[in-house]
């Protein structure tokens, strides 16, 4: 591969932040296309990843690696089956989070790009960063953006909800930081040299008391980042304030960097310290998931619902990782690009909402259906998908997280599957509290149906809902050998269970397909 | 080549374009498109039906992979159809009563502001209820099985600006959902003992003994939990009443003929599993057998003519349950293929009523339509003499063979249950009968002035509807009969095996038959006795038992028990844990922590005077001291 | 040639009269001055130095110093004036804006 495609990917976000510098603050149109345009060229960009990439090898793929600042400090970035598609759904909704910024941002137009396409490129670098240190920089270069982003375009506690978030991620990653330069130390005492490529400190023995230790730190930082039980407080605050198209980069993107940071780092750089918390683990896991159901069905705020809603799916998530089989854990990595898609729908939904009525009280609703008939059929299908419905996409992540941790351990799915019924009841009940029901105001009576630019933003999710929900093929292949490589490196701790062979005789019989 | 695959896609591509364009489309081309669709279907069915008739192959399941739906590790589903009598019969019953019900509905719809709306929807619930009987796998059934949740959730809220409506679709989409929870772990279950979903396996597993009996009873339970809440049983059955606040062709279609049918499939699907596991096979036949007459108590007193066939299509529910419990699959079967006919027929008749009434529900407000509605009398009162079991009429067939079938199992109790369902069920429905159609006119003058008979879009589907109705059971028709007997039951013999044992002599046969034609008579006569000849006795007999009236009137208070042990308690809990916990202890302790550093912070800050000379006076001191440090 | 021990004694005391000075007024301005002085008595301690083994580099620092100091003044002053025209005083009980 001679062009450095991730590399273009990566910093091409920033180069039109760079170039947004130049540009008279006053022209709104000139610097939403500047933006635009940067933010669909990466897009484009990072399609030959799909379909260049190689579903057949575990390793990393379109790797370019160049020296940084010496001892181990490198430029060394590339992406497998587990990131491929982290990466490709971060530049797939970031022009559509731009596009729904359009009516929402008027003030600051020029300093809020900025920041978005500097989001975006610390995003991509998290997910294909193969070396720590590059990992730390751009995680932290995830960060600072997105608390700007809430604490100068967000609502009234906005600086609160900052301050809070920033708190929290720093308190986990610094932490992080620690742990990182202690196994750079315990590398080179080993080997007597610098390293901080991740293949390298992966085959370091550690002793198992250190193991513990720097599990706890990396698994602290991502744990707070999921957010996983009882670190989530910061998410609805962070959800309720920050503008859409933070809402929606912040539950798409975001929080998945916790679950991926899980799968890329905690899990296969210390996995006896993995084996001995993964109960711990798995209990917060599935607190998590009832628990941010039950609160989400008494938020009175929709962002906060849906907040809690992420609550509860990242439970799964995490659940399903935590299986660490096969079904399992590509489950949770295909419902981690699901979540991506119907939790931003859901945040782009409410914000239409928002834009109409200035309100996000669930009360302040009622009968919305009536006046936008269209909007409810987008919102319905983004509910849809979110409470998994089979046909859209989060059936297929929830079923086979379910069945990775049925097949794990049978009490986690018995418990875990309670999603099911709740996620209904808290999103059809909001549903049927904003949509249904008589025109509850004049305000509502006002509002307008979608137009064409929300129209054009909404259509693409769905249709890529669809896709996943009736061909996760496409998308499931890629990641067979990538998730294969994880299950068989963390394997011997994990649950092992036997399928009695009987699977074989089915194929047959359905391959034949004969009359 | 067999066209069977193709049959759910016409209404699929039907709804889409009504979705996407439906709001810019006539009338007319909505009705025609959405009734082409389901009328290709239908067509497909047939062909596919007559195809699986002749061949080589005759009964045997064809089998249809599209391409691998899911697969990660070892899970797997595929996007199989699956073709063989059992799907026959519901595709044939599904696209065909779902045609006549497209029909019906451009009349009864006529006036409906969201007309295309309202088709898609019908559209889409025949796609998906064709992919849940004609899906190979489990995993491909529950997205038949979600999706039907999922268009009636719509259809029930159809009129949304409607509270009750709206509330009743989301209450049927959860309670439905709390069966699915229990159907999805019973998929997983099955599949994490097996290794596999599609039926084949299924069938192979058990027939190789491969599923310990204690497993299957257990998954065989979970999966019945599943369709408890399709079909409406106890516990689960408290959405189906309210269901009736979509509009009435929908009652007809998806709660009576096919949806909630749909469990009762599910369970002869996998007959070979309930064979297995006699303690789940039990669950199935008690359940049923409470359901059938729990149900039917309750529509003996019940005054909206919806409700009344609502509790009735439950208690029929529980009939086919009796059945499949019982062994009896083709029984249960049987049953659900009568009571489609008759009982959408009943729902499209009660709906051509209220069309004439101007929407009028309370029966107490009705009395004397007979010579009003000359076309829908009659064919109610045939689609009533089904249901409430008088001979040579369709129903009789099915429930005789269900009764039978559980008498011959043994099951004297649960027959007994039946045959008392069965007095019940001829009551209430003679009943209804009488106090709409006979009597004294209880008309509000307003309605009167509207009273109108239905046009012809909606009565010939209820004629061509009667008439199945009454020849419909004669595919089923009892031992007695002699060698005609049972064809339906050869029929279905490639997937249902007959059950063993039990088989009657035929004097035992005749008694069987005379106590069912007596538990019908008996029904219809108590009926004519209360509302026809004396209509003071039910008001009479109301006061005596104050106490009795009152339960069977307010449903047994379930649904208030639900929401007073179940839902109130959750959502009060959980509004509380939100306040005490996550806000005050979580949320508190993120919060205290800051609050802590800060208040560290003033008192440290007390140390700054603001004084540059106190900060001099520091560096003074520190420098003395480091000096001192440095030289001595 | 008067010995090298007088001009560091007189740059000491210097030094100390310029620690006295800045304890004991209470305005910027003259508070500077002594900085100032302070600033003057290490440069003659520095030129006192230059006698003995540190010739060149003591005169090195000396210029060094000059610089700094002349900057220091300048900013100094400006930063002063400023004080003085937005808070019309320039005695140091006034500015505690630092007060904890």
């Amino acid at each position: 591969m001679s062009i450095p495609i991730l590399s273009l990917v990566a910093f091409l976000p920033l180069a039109g932040a760079a170039l947004l510098l130049f540009l008279p603050r006053e022209n709104k149109v000139l610097l939403y296309g500047i933006a635009l345009a940067f933010t669909i060229a990466v897009f484009l960009f990072s399609l030959p990843l799909h379909f260049a990439f190689d579903g057949g090898t575990a390793d990393p793929q379109f790797v370019e690696r160049a020296n940084w600042l010496g001892l181990g400090i490198e430029y060394h970035v590339g992406v497998d089956g587990i990131s491929l598609y982290l990466v490709l759904m971060t530049t797939f909704l970031m022009p559509l989070a731009l596009l729904a910024s359009w009516s929402h941002i008027r003030d600051r137009i020029k300093e809020y790009l900025f920041f978005m396409l500097l989001l975006e490129t610390g995003m991509i670098g998290v997910f294909i960063a193969l070396n720590l240190f590059l990992f730390y920089v751009f995680w932290e270069a995830a960060l600072i953006p997105m608390v700007f982003l809430i604490g100068m375009w967000g609502g009234r506690r906005r600086v609160y909800a900052s301050t809070k978030f920033v708190l929290f991620t720093m308190a986990g990653s610094l932490l992080m930081l620690v742990a990182m330069f202690v196994l750079y130390a315990a590398f080179f005492k080993e080997t007597g040299t610098h390293s901080f490529a991740l293949a390298d400190l992966l085959n370091l023995s550690l002793a198992p008391k250190l193991q513990t230790w720097l599990f706890l730190a990396f698994g602290l930082a991502f744990a707070v980042k999921v957010p996983m039980f009882p670190f989530h407080t910061w998410l609805p605050d962070a959800h309720v304030e920050a503008p859409t198209a933070g809402s929606v980069i912040l539950a798409a993107v975001l929080l998945k960097m916790g679950a991926y940071g899980f799968l890329r780092f905690a899990f296969p750089l210390f996995p006896e310290a993995a084996a001995k918390f993964l109960p711990v683990l798995a209990v917060l896991a599935v607190i998590g998931i009832i628990y941010g159901g039950f609160m989400a069905l008494v938020q009175k705020d929709v962002k906060s619902l849906v907040a809690y809603s992420s609550v509860s799916h990242m439970g799964l998530i995490m659940l399903a990782l935590f299986a660490g089989n096969t079904a399992g854990v590509q489950g949770a990595v295909i419902h981690m690009v699901n979540h991506g898609l119907s939790t931003g729908m859901l945040f782009l939904c409410v914000g239409i909402l928002y834009e109409r009525a200035h309100t996000r009280l669930i009360k302040d609703f009622g009968g919305v259906s009536g006046r936008m008939p269209v909007f409810a059929a987008f919102f319905l299908v983004a509910v849809l998908s979110s409470l998994g419905l089979p046909g859209l996409n989060g059936f297929v992540g929830e079923i086979l997280c379910l069945y990775g941790a049925f097949a794990a351990d049978k009490l986690w799915a018995v418990l875990a599957v309670t999603t099911v019924i709740l996620a209904a009841a808290y999103l059809l009940g909001m549903f049927r509290r904003v949509m249904h029901g008589p025109i509850a105001n004049d305000h509502i009576r006002a509002f307008r149906d979608l137009n064409g630019r929300e129209i054009a933003l909404l259509v693409p999710i769905v249709v890529l809902m669809f896709w996943i929900g009736l061909h996760p093929s496409t998308f499931l292949r890629k990641m067979d050998a990538s998730v294969a490589q994880y299950v068989s490196r963390i394997k011997g701790r994990e649950r092992v269970f036997v399928v009695k062979p009987l699977a074989a005789p089915v194929a047959v019989e359905a391959g034949r397909a004969t009359e | 080549m067999n066209p069977f695959w193709l049959i759910p896609f016409p209404p699929a591509v039907g709804a889409f374009v009504l979705i996407v364009a439906g709001r810019k489309l006539s009338r007319k081309a909505v009705a025609w498109l959405a009734c082409l669709a389901a009328a290709a279907s239908f067509v497909l069915a047939v062909i596919s039906f007559q195809s699986l008739l002749g061949g080589a192959s005759a009964g045997r399941p064809i089998l249809r992979t599209l391409f691998t739906w899911i697969q990660a590790g070892e899970f797997r589903a595929d996007l199989a159809f699956r073709f063989d009598p059992l799907s026959a019969v519901m595709v044939l019953v599904v696209t065909g009563v779902g045609l006549l019900i497209h029909v019906y509905s451009t009349g009864y719809m006529s006036r409906d502001r969201s007309f295309a709306r309202f088709f898609a929807f019908l559209n889409l619930f025949t796609f998906a209820m064709l992919i849940l009987v004609l899906a190979d796998n489990l995993v491909l059934m529950f997205v038949g099985w979600e999706g039907v949740g999922l268009c009636s959730y719509l259809l029930i809220g159809f009129w949304f600006e409607k509270p009750a409506a709206a509330a009743a679709g989301q209450k049927a989409f959860i309670v439905n959902r709390i069966g699915d929870a229990g159907f999805l772990l019973g998929i997983l279950f099955l599949f994490l003992t097996i290794g596999g979903v599609s039926f084949g396996a299924i069938n192979e597993a058990v027939a190789g003994g491969i599923i310990a009996p204690a497993t299957a009873t257990l998954i065989a339970v979970l999966l019945f939990v599943g369709a408890a809440g399709k079909s409406a049983q106890i516990p689960l059955y408290v959405w189906l009443p309210d269901a009736m606040e979509g509009p009435t062709p929908v009652s007809a279609l998806i709660h009576a003929a096919t949806m909630v049918t749909a469990g009762v499939y599910m369970v002869a699907r996998l007959n070979p599993l309930y064979a297995a596991s006699p303690a789940a096979s039990e669950v199935v036949a008690v359940v049923g057998a409470l359901t059938a007459v729990f149900a039917a108590t309750i529509a003996l007193v019940q005054n909206d003519i919806k409700r009344v066939l609502a509790y009735s299509t439950i208690s029929q529910l529980g009939y086919m349950f009796i059945g499949c419990g019982v062994g009896a699959y083709a029984a249960g079967v049987f049953h659900l293929y009568t009571h489609a006919f008759f009982k959408s027929l009943l729902f499209l008749a009660a709906g051509s009523v209220m069309h004439a009434l101007s929407g009028e529900l309370d029966m107490r407000k009705m009395g004397g339509l007979r010579k009003h509605l000359p076309r829908t009398y009659p064919t109610f009162l045939i689609g009533a003499v089904a249901i409430a079991g008088v001979p040579f009429l369709s129903g009789f067939f099915s429930k005789d063979a269900v009764l039978t079938a559980a008498f011959a199992q043994g099951r004297y109790f649960i027959w007994a249950l039946g045959l008392g369902g069965a007095v019940l069920t001829a009551f209430y429905m003679f009943r209804l009968v009488f106090l709409t159609f006979h009597g004294q006119e209880r008309l509000e003058p307003e309605v009167k002035r509207h009273l109108h008979e239905s046009p012809g879009a909606m009565t010939v589907p209820l004629v061509i509807l009667a008439f199945f109705s009454v020849f419909a059971g004669y595919v089923g028709l009892p031992p007695v009969v002699g060698k005609h007997a049972h064809l339906f039951d050869r029929f279905l013999e490639p997937v249902i095996k007959p059950a063993e044992g039990g088989h009657l002599g035929l004097g035992t046969e005749w008694v069987l038959i005379a106590a069912s034609v007596a538990a019908a008579l008996l029904g219809i006569g108590a009926a004519y006795a209360f509302f026809l000849r004396d209509p003071r006795i039910p008001r009479r007999l109301g006061e005596k038992f104050p106490g009795l009236y009152r339960l069977l009137l307010n449903k047994y208070y379930v649904d208030e028990a639900y929401d007073a042990a179940i839902v109130k308690p959750l959502v009060q809990g959980s509004a509380r844990v939100y306040d005490k916990f996550d806000l005050a202890v979580i949320d508190g302790a993120v919060n205290g922590s800051a609050r802590a550093a800060g208040l560290l912070g003033r008192l440290l800050s007390l140390i700054q005077s603001g004084l540059i000379k106190d900060y001099a006076l520091a560096v003074l001191f520190g420098m003395a001291i480091f000096l001192g440090v440095l030289f001595f | 040639m008067i010995p090298a021990g007088w001009f560091l004694s007189l740059g000491l005391l210097l030094f100390v009269l310029g620690i006295i000075a800045f304890f004991v007024k209470r305005d910027l301005l003259t508070q500077f001055l002594s900085i100032e002085v302070m600033l003057g008595a290490g440069n003659l301690a520095f030129l006192a130095l230059a006698r003995g083994p540190a010739k060149v580099e003591a005169q090195v620092i000396v210029f060094f110093v000059m610089t700094v100091a002349a900057a220091e003044a300048a900013v100094g002053m400006a930063i002063i004036l400023l004080v003085h025209r937005r808070r019309r005083s320039i005695k140091t009980e006034d500015l505690r804006t630092l007060k904890g």
